[in-house]
């Protein structure tokens, strides 16, 4: 099954830090991504998870250390590194107010693909998601799993090395999230895109993925194949492998309102 | 020999990346026009406030201001609401960055392969193309309302002028706005930047004859200079001058796209 693995990394993390004032989210972190690889990135509420997908996608500096995707120094030619990856954020990142069509017309000529192939890119990721019969229908009308749908469509429209997605699942119900990792697997099989998600559903990484970290306040506590990890800590899933390297403690975390209402669900539930 | 080669494969890649960043700006300024003219109680709210000060103030205003003997206050109004009306949309357009963060669009802008100098710059012109686009109407309007054009010839520097006011609002609204963090600060500023802006330019009434202290907020606002083009350049009365005018709301538009664009770079999200 992980035939096509080979070993050179295609996202390398060197020492990454990041202060925000006196409080070290992510603490001198390194390691590396194989290409092909699905890897799953794991962490409490506040760990540091989110930060580090910022840093790696250039959307956040690092106060200290550095990335490299494909050989591709992030911080020195963020435009170069932005062309070879895709990301699907927790939250939406679509124009509500343009149809699906144009959203992913728009996304197309900000990533400079050329008229003819984007067109036919549009039409054929349309099909693929389902929502060819929608597309010219405006996303604010779209239920939480068509836009997830329309999100990954629109993030292989430029043709990706890899996919960083950042709880993708949260909030859709079980057919949704299945379909969605069945295009995920598609992907990588076909286009051997590397995947590296977060998520706090550890059934999936079970499911899903093959190589793990685990970040625990901004220090990476664990890291190896899914397998590995069960062994070390004498468990049987993901869950309480998880949960014996983490604790129990509920966590809080403080200034992102995201969380903050992510924490409150996880309240409500 | 292959010096040449590289250098000319060097210049394509170059005018290739050129045109990659002129289409980024082009399909930025295309969403902010779609969004504008599919948002029809925006459109419709856009337009009754400067014609509610139009109609209410030179109908109401009107006789008192012939009474002290200045004139047709329909004349001296005109240009002060088209200005109103631009300045008020320029800024509105800027400010939606904020919008967009509160959506999760403005992420998928900064993620994608361009400057964000170009991407800055789509906003801008999108938001300054709506924004002159009002002022136009409200200058046809203002001509079935008794509004004398004294040279017609003038129309177009006019024109050139209150594209030149947009720019700068939209611009001075962008630059701040990437700063916000939520819609709050956006009250703010409309009450305590852009209302004294307004009251403080010559708009409404003549400030001619006013303490010593309001003249000097006066003559450092950079809208009293446009609202004197555009009454210099329609009604032909200045008070600065035509070329003090052009010269001061274009440096202060450069100025202001300048650091405005700086700002935007800067975003992390």
């Amino acid at each position: 099954m992980w035939s096509t693995v080979s070993a050179s990394p295609i996202i390398e993390v060197i020492h990454l830090s990041k202060n925000f004032g006196e409080f070290s989210a992510v603490n001198d972190i390194s390691f590396s991504v194989p290409k092909g690889e699905i890897y799953a990135f794991l962490g409490p509420n506040g760990a540091g998870k989110s930060t580090t997908i910022k840093m790696l996608t250039t959307l956040l500096r690092p106060t200290k250390g550095g990335v490299r995707i494909c050989d591709v120094d992030v911080l020195q030619h963020p435009s170069e590194a932005r062309r070879l990856f895709s990301v699907m954020f927790q939250e939406p990142s679509l124009d509500d107010e343009l149809t699906a069509y144009e959203n992913l017309e728009f996304h197309g000529v900000l990533y400079g693909v050329p008229r003819a192939l984007r067109h036919e890119r549009i039409d054929e990721l349309l099909e693929m998601v389902e929502l060819a019969d929608r597309r010219h229908h405006m996303v604010k009308g779209f239920s939480g799993g068509m836009k997830r749908r329309l999100e990954i469509a629109r993030g292989l429209l430029h043709h990706p090395r890899i996919l960083f997605l950042d709880e993708p699942t949260v909030g859709l119900d079980p057919q949704t999230r299945n379909h969605l990792w069945e295009y995920v697997h598609v992907l990588n099989k076909s286009e051997s895109i590397t995947v590296f998600f977060t998520t706090h559903y550890l059934d999936e990484v079970d499911q899903h993925a093959h190589l793990v970290s685990i970040i625990d306040h901004g220090v990476i506590i664990a890291d190896g194949t899914v397998d590995s990890i069960k062994k070390e800590t004498h468990t049987d899933t993901m869950e309480s492998a998880y949960l014996s390297l983490t604790g129990k403690m509920i966590r809080e975390e403080g200034g992102d309102n995201s969380n903050r209402s992510r924490i409150m669900r996880a309240f409500a539930k | 020999m292959t010096t040449a080669i590289v250098r000319a494969l060097c210049v394509r890649l170059q005018n290739n990346m050129f045109t990659q960043e002129l289409n980024a700006v082009y399909i930025l300024w295309l969403r902010q026009i779609k969004r504008y003219y599919r948002a029809r109680s925006r459109v419709i709210g856009s337009f009754a406030q400067p014609l509610l000060f139009l109609f209410a103030l030179g109908y109401g205003l009107g006789p008192v201001y012939a009474q002290a003997g200045k004139g047709n206050y329909i004349d001296f109004l005109v240009p002060g609401i088209i200005s109103m009306s631009i300045i008020f949309s320029g800024m509105f357009s800027g400010l939606a960055v904020i919008w967009d963060r509160q959506f999760g669009f403005l992420r998928e802008t900064l993620v994608a392969p361009v400057s964000r100098l170009s991407i800055m710059l789509g906003r801008t012109l999108g938001g300054a193309t709506i924004a002159f686009g009002q002022g136009v109407f409200i200058f046809i309007v203002s001509l079935f309302i008794g509004f004398h054009v004294q040279n017609w010839i003038l129309v177009i520097p006019a024109f050139i002028m209150m594209f030149l006011i947009a720019i700068l609002f939209t611009a001075l609204g962008t630059g701040m706005a990437s700063r916000l963090e939520d819609i709050q600060g956006f009250q703010f500023i409309m009450n305590f930047l852009l209302m004294p802006l307004f009251f403080l330019s010559g708009a409404l009434f003549p400030l001619t004859n006013i303490p010593t202290v309001l003249m000097y907020i006066v003559a450092f606002n950079p809208l009293s200079y446009g609202v004197d083009a555009l009454r210099a350049l329609l009604v032909g009365t200045t008070q600065f001058g035509i070329g003090m005018d052009f010269v001061v709301v274009t440096s202060v538009a450069i100025v202001f796209m300048v650091l405005g664009a700086y700002l935007f770079s800067t975003i992390e999200a």
